[in-house]
């Protein structure tokens, strides 16, 4: 019993990031057709810069309640440019183009990323994985019996901090004046056009939206991992794809369950079996998903429009 | 090209919307070959023709959904063309485009919302509202429902709704009438009568020859991407060959 309360914890923990890379991939599926490959990569961005700030704020700062704030916020805002930067920059150009372009394109910024991350010239950090520095200071917030169930305090913020984004989001997308934009350009952006929504800008803050919640998990996982490499985007952002696709690409609340069902399903696997299981397991997941329900739990099929 | 037959007088009016020389291609695909037609203030203009004709077209560039070849449109004596669609919105004009264009994955009230998407005077929303709503009191009772739950008539009439909701001047308007029954349509046209005597124009493209040029004080007949006739709504309906081609007479 205490094994499972343990897995469920750490299934949690896990899974809320994944939901929260998860939705970046969903949104911006949503809006443009294109599975953003380079997702991931803005993620792993965003933990370097997440990691430099630290650095600047130096020991004491960087772990106090205005430091953790600073680090996400400054994490986030950065990856908020770098998305808008990309969609303007390379996906834009190729808006009507066919998709397979930029899908192609997608899979280049994600080489370019997390390959151009490994050189160590200028402010590029080098391919050598380091540790992340302790923003939040690992506790034992609750002990059961033994050290039979754990619940570390990282574990905690990091569920509050990722249920906090993911209901600022919901109610964004399903309450306000833009989400209604969004959800419309999603699903006709030339009717949305004749509605007067500018279908540019809102692309383009949901390409930021999406990119700057990458951040954040980032650096969530960041702190469970304590490492920061350049290849991590490609690993998380790999397993973020599957949890929204598992939930129906394009559907938000989908992504938030695909994400904590993936996190749940590779915890008690490998929590009952052996950790080399994990990747078998996440792909595993994903196939039978996809066989009983081609278009995700959540996800709809729908007709190709003409 | 000989240009259009032109039947009968048209009343002055003051000029609210100006196509000419209007050419529409898709790739290697020639839409419309150079069409120019007019609008007056507070007019009904129908535009009629075969399957593939090259009205939606029309619309379209008018509207800014496509970038036209060539040619020149202008609203209220503005140049308007290749002007990017959201842009035209504050101008006035309003699209119900082909097949409706319902957000069927969004309420019927937030279809609604998305059509005043650019007003802030809340006011002057609701009165809009219950507007649509004395015109098809159906809207009221579906208002919380997904939009794709809706008739194909319910559509229609949400389409046009969500057009009105931008209080626009010109409202384009796409076959309102395509796979309705006659009594939804019977309604319908007589509510786009109720809203041209409220000061809306309509540019309205059919291929229901018969109610549109009832409808409407002037009409373009479309052909194979050219205009091949003008005149008066009821003149048209009257010559020999509008009812031949498109009245089935
Ligand atoms: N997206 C497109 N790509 C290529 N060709 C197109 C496209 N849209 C329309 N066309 C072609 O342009 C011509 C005019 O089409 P349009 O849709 O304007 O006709 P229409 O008069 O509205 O017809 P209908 O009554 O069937 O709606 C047709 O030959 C059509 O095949
Ligand atoms: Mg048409």
């Amino acid at each position: 019993m205490a094994d499972f309360i343990q897995h469920l914890i750490n299934g949690l923990a896990a899974g809320t990031i994944y939901a929260l890379v998860a939705l970046g991939y969903t949104m911006v599926y949503g809006v443009l057709k294109l599975i953003n490959f380079a997702h991931g990569d803005v993620m792993m961005v965003g933990v370097y810069i997440a990691y430099a700030t630290a650095k600047q704020l130096g020991r004491g700062a960087q772990s106090s309640l205005l430091g953790v704030m600073l680090i996400f916020l400054v994490a986030m805002g950065g990856c908020a440019l770098i998305g808008f930067l990309i969609e303007r920059f390379a996906y834009r150009p190729l808006r009507e183009k066919p998709r397979l372009t930029a899908l192609i394109t997608a899979i280049g910024i994600s080489f370019a990323l997390s390959y151009g991350f490994q050189l160590d010239i200028g402010f590029l950090p080098g391919a050598a994985p380091r540790a992340f520095p302790e923003i939040i200071r690992p506790t034992e917030w609750l002990v059961i019996g033994d050290r039979d169930v754990v619940l570390w305090n990282w574990q905690v913020i990091s569920v509050l901090i990722a249920v906090g984004l993911m209901v600022s989001l919901q109610y964004l997308v399903f309450k306000t004046r833009f989400g209604r934009a969004m959800r419309a350009v999603s699903y006709d952006h030339r009717t949305a056009a004749l509605m007067g929504i500018p279908v540019d800008r809102i692309i383009a803050l949901t390409f930021m939206l999406g990119s700057a919640l990458a951040a954040g998990a980032g650096i969530l996982y960041a702190i469970k991992d304590t490492a920061v490499q350049p290849l991590m985007g490609l690993y998380v952002g790999l397993k973020a794809f599957v949890a929204a696709v598992i939930g129906g690409i394009g559907h938000v609340p989908g992504a938030v369950v695909g994400g904590l069902l993936l996190g749940l399903v590779e915890e008690f696997v490998v929590g009952y079996t052996a950790s080399t299981w994990r990747d078998a397991v996440a792909f595993g997941f994903l196939i039978i998903v996809l066989l009983v329900r081609p278009e995700g739990l959540f996800g709809r099929i729908t007709a190709e429009k003409v | 090209m000989s240009g259009p037959a032109v039947l009968g007088e048209r009343t002055p009016r003051d000029p609210l919307l100006e196509v000419k020389d209007l050419q529409v291609a898709y790739g290697a695909i020639t839409a419309l070959r150079g069409i120019s037609l007019s609008l007056g203030q507070g007019e009904v203009v129908a535009l009629i023709g075969a399957n593939g004709a090259g009205k939606t077209s029309t619309l379209r560039a008018i509207s800014g959904m496509l970038r036209p070849k060539a040619g020149k449109i202008t609203l209220r004596g503005q140049d308007i063309t290749g002007k990017k669609a959201h842009t035209l919105l504050p101008l006035g004009m309003a699209h119900a485009p082909e097949g409706r264009g319902i957000f069927l994955n969004l309420s019927v009230e937030e279809n609604l919302q998305l059509g005043a998407y650019l007003r802030k005077d809340t006011d002057g929303i609701q009165s809009d509202l219950e507007q649509s709503f004395g015109f098809f009191p159906v809207l009221k009772d579906r208002l919380q429902q997904l939009a794709g739950t809706l008739s194909g008539g319910e559509q229609q009439m949400l389409a046009i709704s969500r057009a009105l909701m931008s209080r626009p001047s010109l409202l384009l308007l796409d076959e309102p009438s395509l796979g309705l029954a006659p009594q939804i349509i019977e309604k319908i046209f007589g509510i786009l009568r109720d809203i041209n005597q409220k000061g809306v124009s309509i540019l309205l493209v059919e291929q229901n020859a018969h109610l549109a040029l009832n409808l409407a004080h002037y009409g373009y007949v479309l052909e194979t991407g050219e205009i091949a006739m003008t005149g008066p709504g009821k003149t048209l309906l009257a010559s020999e060959e509008v009812k031949k081609a498109y009245l089935g007479e």
